[in-house]
């Protein structure tokens, strides 16, 4: 059957379980909107107030889901805006396909109307991209973009393909889905030692990241830490893998991770690290970090490897498949005298105190919590209220704490958010954290939330300056406060009702239930001002490239 | 300091040596010289790396560049058991007093006069990087008017190449035939 560039598009999507998108329209995608347009019955494209809004949903509704997200953009200032975005999924590892149009073969190189050359561009921040150079090639070209975002450490793929190409007809037979492949990489011999190392320890932890998500291995690790009785500590992009309540589950480390974990680590004999990559905001001083352990390194990219940090074994390969075949070897163990210490170093843990005369972040969050119920998907832009959010959610659930990680993505949010609600539905709740310095960065976002009755809940801590490097500038800069506190007089409520949705100002705890509670029952999209201090920090904190001995509580 | 030689097996592809640099750059690796060549094989090209003498730098240059879809193979090319090789073209000025002592000097390195002028002399020499490097020696005391080194093309000698532990361990067949990180 003989097929446009632009339907060949259309079927692969639909061949590849992709039948949602998000995306903006423009000149180079007119065929692929075309296309869009003829296949609206089974393809849902929603349509974003920008491209990097785009890039943040597609990659928001992979988070949710482990589904490859799918953004689709013009050439130019179309593909431009979609770097960010990208990057942000690359230094996660979140699957996305972004699709680009570019102007035809015969202006390309040319500096054409609205050229770029994306595929340039993106090189650094993707696993792989292409440019479509024939309409032969595409469907191939397409099935495997979506191949290679699914395939080993996950990431995003870009596809450009010029205008003629989607225009050009081509033969175009349907072919399923490829499942990635599971190959074994490790043998038993490293299993073996990997557990009897274990085995040995008198102080071991595991320390787990993202990656422990991406490979479904929550289960698996769960099974190993209750049999051999490990406490475990996690990054920022693990949030939700182990229920924050599991009596093993010491919490957040690193940056603004507590006292607790911290101390463990630096006191344990064995480390068991799983899909994490020792990044500077957890091993912030890579020659001290865990120096008193052996460590055991599982990652399914061999480079991640003694990459930050030296360890003493590795296991190359799916942590799934990794921890079903260490958990038969590994034996009954209890660790009472190491898990006492523990304990004991948890009642010096930082807590932030209660007030009734104005809103603490962490009251606010916890309220969240209650009203919202632990089926909820919670979304953070970055910065102080990010790192309040990752310490007092109680995170139960794996894909419920949606956060950019790696890049810190200012403006992350609104774009994740509508990703996150297209991906769960209307009956989950999504919460989105945010502060005032990151909302303005895409509030724009707002009205992608309303066109859609998208009932995302935003929560704008609002401190009046931009609180974690105004943090920063107080602890390191001698509280010279540079370009920190920008006096914006935004109005919340207006500009909310402007957009055509529900606003609300709060200054206390009372008001914030009210209003999160009308918010919840609307099922409509709304923003929460909270009016907190501009002094509130984000504690305990660990200044880059220190230990835990140098731990700050205030 | 001490050198290591990495090879790798590449997709011809335009673009590739971009990846691959781009990647160099990116991650702050260091590379002495880097060649692409044709192989016998129109649909791979290699390039051959010079690196520092250190393993860990060694390892994260072998293991990244495998992450690329576009890399073959990566090993490492023990330089006891490789042929390696690299070209020089060298212009000095030369007129008829120093004329005979670099054709004395080309003689003994057997290196080729390819060019001459009234004012000049290009050479050529092809031979392992420590003899260039013994060659260029002698020419210190000359006026060198410019000169360029390929950088190191290398292959294993004997047999079938034997890939070094880093890839071995780490080969993951996919249905498209490629390494799979």
């Amino acid at each position: 059957m003989k097929l446009t560039g632009a339907q060949i598009f259309a079927e692969v999507l639909i061949e590849q379980g992709a039948t949602t998108l998000f995306g903006y329209p423009g000149g180079a995608v007119l065929n692929l909107y075309d296309a869009l347009y003829q296949y609206r019955d089974r393809i849902t494209h929603i349509m974003t107030a920008h491209e990097q809004g785009a890039a943040h949903a597609a990659d928001g509704y992979a988070r949710a889901t482990g589904k490859t997200g799918v953004v689709l953009a013009t050439s130019g200032p179309g593909a431009t805006n979609l770097v960010t975005g990208i990057a942000t999924a690359y230094m996660d590892s979140i699957p996305m396909v972004a699709v680009t149009g570019n102007v035809g073969t015969g202006l390309i190189g040319r500096d054409s109307f609205q050229e770029v050359y994306i595929a340039g561009i993106t090189m650094p921040i993707t696993k792989h991209n292409f440019v479509v150079r024939h309409v032969d090639e595409l469907a191939a070209t397409l099935r495997r973009a979506f191949h290679i975002a699914q395939a080993g450490r996950k990431g995003p793929v870009l596809v450009d393909i010029p205008k003629d190409v989607t225009a050009a007809l081509a033969e175009f037979i349907p072919e399923p889905p490829q499942q990635p492949t599971t190959t074994l990489t490790f043998s038993r011999a490293a299993v073996a030692k990997a557990a009897w190392m274990l085995g040995d320890a008198k102080r071991p932890i595991i320390y787990f990241g993202g990656g422990v998500r991406s490979s479904k291995a929550c289960h698996a690790m769960k099974a190993l830490i209750e049999k051999a009785q490990i406490p475990a500590t996690h990054t920022l992009m693990a949030a939700g893998v182990l229920d924050c309540r599991h009596p093993l589950n010491l919490g957040l480390l690193g940056m603004h991770g507590s006292y607790t974990t911290n101390k463990a680590v630096s006191e344990a004999d064995v480390v068991l690290a799983i899909g994490t990559r020792f990044s500077d905001r957890v091993a912030l001083n890579p020659s001290t970090f865990a120096s008193k352990a052996r460590i055991i390194q599982i990652d399914i990219d061999p480079s991640e490897i003694n990459k930050n940090v030296q360890v003493t074994h590795s296991l190359v390969g799916d942590a799934a498949h990794i921890l079903d075949a260490l958990l038969p070897l590994i034996e009954p163990a209890q660790h009472e005298d190491w898990l006492a210490r523990i304990h004991s170093w948890q009642s010096l843990d930082y807590h932030p105190k209660d007030h009734d005369d104005r809103l603490m972040p962490h009251q606010v969050i916890g309220c969240c919590c209650e009203m919202a119920g632990p089926e909820a998907v919670y979304v953070t832009d970055v910065g102080q209220h990010q790192m309040w959010a990752a310490q007092y959610l109680r995170h139960v659930k794996s894909r419920g704490f949606l956060t950019s990680g790696g890049l810190g993505t200012m403006g992350f949010g609104y774009g994740a958010a509508i990703g996150a609600q297209v991906a769960v539905g209307r009956d989950t709740p999504v919460v989105l954290f945010t502060g005032d310095g990151s909302f303005h960065m895409n509030l724009n976002e707002a009205c992608t939330a309303v066109s859609y009755d998208l009932p995302i809940i935003t929560v704008i801590f609002n401190n009046q300056v931009l609180g974690m490097v105004r943090q920063w500038q107080t602890v390191f800069y001698d509280r010279r406060y540079s370009s920190t506190d920008p006096h914006r007089k935004t109005d919340y409520v207006k500009l909310a009702e402007g957009f055509g949705l529900a606003g609300y100002h709060c200054e206390s705890l009372a008001q914030f239930e009210e209003a999160f509670r009308r918010a919840l029952a609307s099922k409509k999209p709304a923003w929460i001002e909270c009016v907190i201090d501009k002094d509130e920090k984000v504690l305990p904190m660990i200044p880059a490239g220190g230990t835990v001995e140098d731990l700050m509580m205030s | 300091m001490k050198k290591q030689v990495v090879s790798l097996l590449v997709d011809n592809h335009a673009g590739v040596l971009t990846r691959i640099s781009s990647l160099f750059g990116r991650r702050g690796f260091n590379i002495d010289s880097l060649t692409v060549s044709a192989t016998d094989d129109p649909a791979i090209s290699r390039i051959t790396l010079v690196v520092d003498d250190d393993d860990a730098l060694l390892a994260q240059v072998m293991l990244q560049t495998a992450r690329l879809e576009e890399t073959r193979r990566v090993f490492r090319l023990d330089t006891a058991r490789s042929l390696l090789r690299e070209l020089l073209l060298i212009k000095v000025a030369a007129d008829s007093a120093n004329r005979s002592e670099l054709r004395e000097i080309a003689g003994i390195y057997k290196a080729k006069i390819i060019d001459l002028s009234p004012q000049s002399m290009v050479l050529e020499l092809t031979g392992e990087p420590e003899k260039i490097d013994a060659f260029l020696k002698m020419f210190e005391s000359f006026h060198i008017l410019e000169m360029c080194r390929t950088g190191v093309t290398a292959l294993a000698r004997g047999g079938a190449e034997e890939p070094d532990e880093l890839s071995q361990t780490n080969a993951i067949t996919t249905p498209f035939g490629k390494r799979d990180f």
